[in-house]
């Protein structure tokens, strides 16, 4: 079955609708997608002590994300090698050792099988070397960023995320020690959608006019000065959308919306404004004007192929999400900020973050209104079996945020893999 | 006046409470908005962390006043698609309790059930926490805190109206 057509010359772009509808379509992303590419598993920073975990899960398989008592990141399958059970039933915590409770498995934090009860009645040649908590075949980090892959002869990671690098250093640019942190608290939601239109979503600046208009009115009625768009633009603001190979995809926009780092609006107040001049100050001392600019004037909301978004706009948001089903999928969104932030320079930005993102924003819920609404007319899939995805295809140079270049380039490098 | 002229009996807190649950399931916001105080506050904290400071935490919602106005500004908006057309609600609330009276600290326990066209029903399930003043002999919000139960919203999805 042909799931993308993309004929650059006829500026011809479609994507079958079958690719979010289909059960077996699904069943076959997870081997062909998720048990190849690099996925997310957590930050550094969410893991402070030695004995620290997390667990969560990941490609559908139960891990604890955790550090060693060397301090080292580990991700474990979080299974015992007995029969099966979670070793691990809290979400988080801080372990010396984890305890199977079914028959008492005891594994410490490298894994190592540590105790086995009633050894002796195992025969001779019982090896609890042998019996260590699996690891996924390959781990690895980029800048705090955790990421698991289960093929054991990927790429490895920076030869993975090639151009995406850039966009992550531009988001911890923003911490005067190269250091950011996630902050406590999680937002973990349900989507009755293909987490594939998630990914289109998290980056297509086409829909914020018709989809937010109540999030855009929100920010002028609170003063913040919104520009007539440019010839042939939709937005307030000049924005590109780029395609950084490997499927990555990112928009590049000239902010408008106010930013932590560093641009004041009125929503937050007065009183704070000195304290994002602060800010400001210390990102061009350190970065020289040229790249402060660049930093704090400019948003992003990059898509790492597959299943990563970060946004980084009104606030920085981590977005990761596992499917569930063909028309389901569960999100788990942080938010992200220098690690020396101030107290009011973090009140801000978490308080940014609550004016457009989570489920009780006043943008995301409009969003996973619109996905489940596609969801639903998806139905018809066998009747209209194509979604045309070919806005900017005619045009020469740059893409806007507003056409579909990014949304394409992750579709291509979906197609790619999947047909592989 | 003595003490006991002035506290405030569970069954005017009971009463208050059932009135502010029937303006919220009947849409009437700006009702509502005449019960609250004018610094007061909305907060529903994020699942994992409900015991916590919205300036240090990531919440669901963390609203002041004028962010609570902008909230409903934008849900009696037809354009609010989460909410348009807005979801039926209904709320039960029990177990209600005075932890404090002065500053007026009342806790409840909430079941809202939640319904909408071409969308399976949805219950919200937890406790409130209400920071109370009288004002002129009425009683007013001055802080409104759900704290849900789930572990993490997961099928619950989202917090789009007035939880």
């Amino acid at each position: 079955m042909q799931l993308v057509v993309n004929q650059p010359h006829a500026f011809r772009f479609e994507v079958n609708r079958a690719a979010l509808v289909e059960p077996a379509i699904h069943e076959l992303e997870q081997r062909r997608i998720y048990e190849r590419c690099w996925i997310y598993v957590g930050h550094e920073s969410e893991l402070a002590a030695p004995g620290d975990f997390k667990t969560r899960t990941i490609c559908g398989r139960p891990v604890i994300f955790t550090r060693n008592g060397k301090g080292e990141i580990r991700v474990f399958l979080n299974t015992c090698r007995h029969r099966g059970s979670l070793v691990c039933r809290s979400r988080e915590g801080n372990a010396e050792r984890y305890t199977c409770f079914y028959h008492g498995w005891t594994y410490d934090r490298d894994g190592a099988l540590y105790a086995v009860p009633g050894q002796s009645a195992y025969p001779p040649g019982f090896d609890k070397a042998a019996f260590s908590l699996k690891e996924p075949p390959r781990v690895d980090a980029y800048r705090g960023f955790v990421f698991l892959n289960f093929d054991a002869n990927a790429v490895s990671l920076d030869e993975y995320l090639g151009q995406a690098r850039e966009y992550i250093d531009l988001v911890i640019d923003q911490s005067p020690s190269g250091e950011m942190q996630v902050i406590q608290g999680t937002q973990e939601y349900d989507i009755r959608a293909n987490w594939k239109l998630l990914v289109e979503n998290s980056f297509d600046d086409y829909h914020l006019l018709s989809t937010h208009s109540t999030w855009l009115d929100y920010l002028k009625n609170s003063g913040v000065e919104m520009k007539r768009p440019e010839k042939g633009e939709m937005l307030p603001s000049h924005g590109a959308g780029k395609d950084l190979g490997n499927g990555h995809a990112t928009t590049d926009n000239v902010n408008f919306r106010g930013r932590p780092v560093a641009r004041w609006i009125p929503i937050y107040g007065e009183a704070a404004r000195p304290e994002l001049e602060k800010i400001r100050a210390e990102l061009v001392a350190r970065l020289g004007e040229a790249r402060a600019r660049r930093v704090a004037d400019t948003n992003r909301n990059l898509i790492v192929f597959p299943n990563l978004v970060i946004a980084d706009g009104s606030s920085v948001t981590i977005r990761t999400f596992q499917p569930l089903a063909a028309d389901r999928m569960r999100v788990t969104a942080w938010a992200l900020g220098p690690k020396e932030e101030s107290a009011t320079a973090r009140a801000v930005r978490l308080d940014s973050f609550l004016t457009f993102y989570g489920p009780g924003g006043f943008a995301t819920p409009d969003d996973i209104a619109a996905l489940e609404s596609v969801q639903q007319g998806l139905a018809s899939y066998r009747e209209i079996p194509w979604s045309v995805m070919s806005r900017g295809m005619a045009k020469e140079g740059e893409q806007l945020n507003t056409d579909e270049l990014h949304l394409r380039a992750f579709w291509i490098q979906w197609d790619k893999l999947m047909s592989q | 006046m003595g003490q006991a002229d002035v506290a405030v009996t569970r069954g005017e807190i009971e009463d208050f409470l059932f009135e502010e649950a029937a303006l919220l399931d009947a849409w009437k916001l700006d009702e509502w908005l005449a019960l609250l105080t004018e610094d007061a506050f909305y907060r529903v904290p994020s699942n994992d962390r409900p015991e916590a400071d919205p300036r240090a935490t990531l919440f669901t919602i963390a609203d002041d006043i004028a962010r609570i106005r902008s909230r409903v500004t934008r849900l009696k908006d037809r354009n609010a698609h989460a909410e348009f057309p807005p979801s039926r609600t209904r709320r039960l609330i029990t177990n209600i309790r005075i932890t404090g009276q002065n500053p007026l600290r009342v806790e409840a326990n909430f079941v809202v059930y939640r319904y909408r066209s071409n969308d399976d029903s949805r219950q919200y399930v937890g406790r409130y926490r209400y920071l109370l003043r009288k004002d002129r002999g009425k009683l007013k919000i001055a802080g409104r805190e759900a704290i849900l139960d789930a572990m993490e919203l997961a099928s619950l999805g989202l917090v789009s109206f007035i939880l």
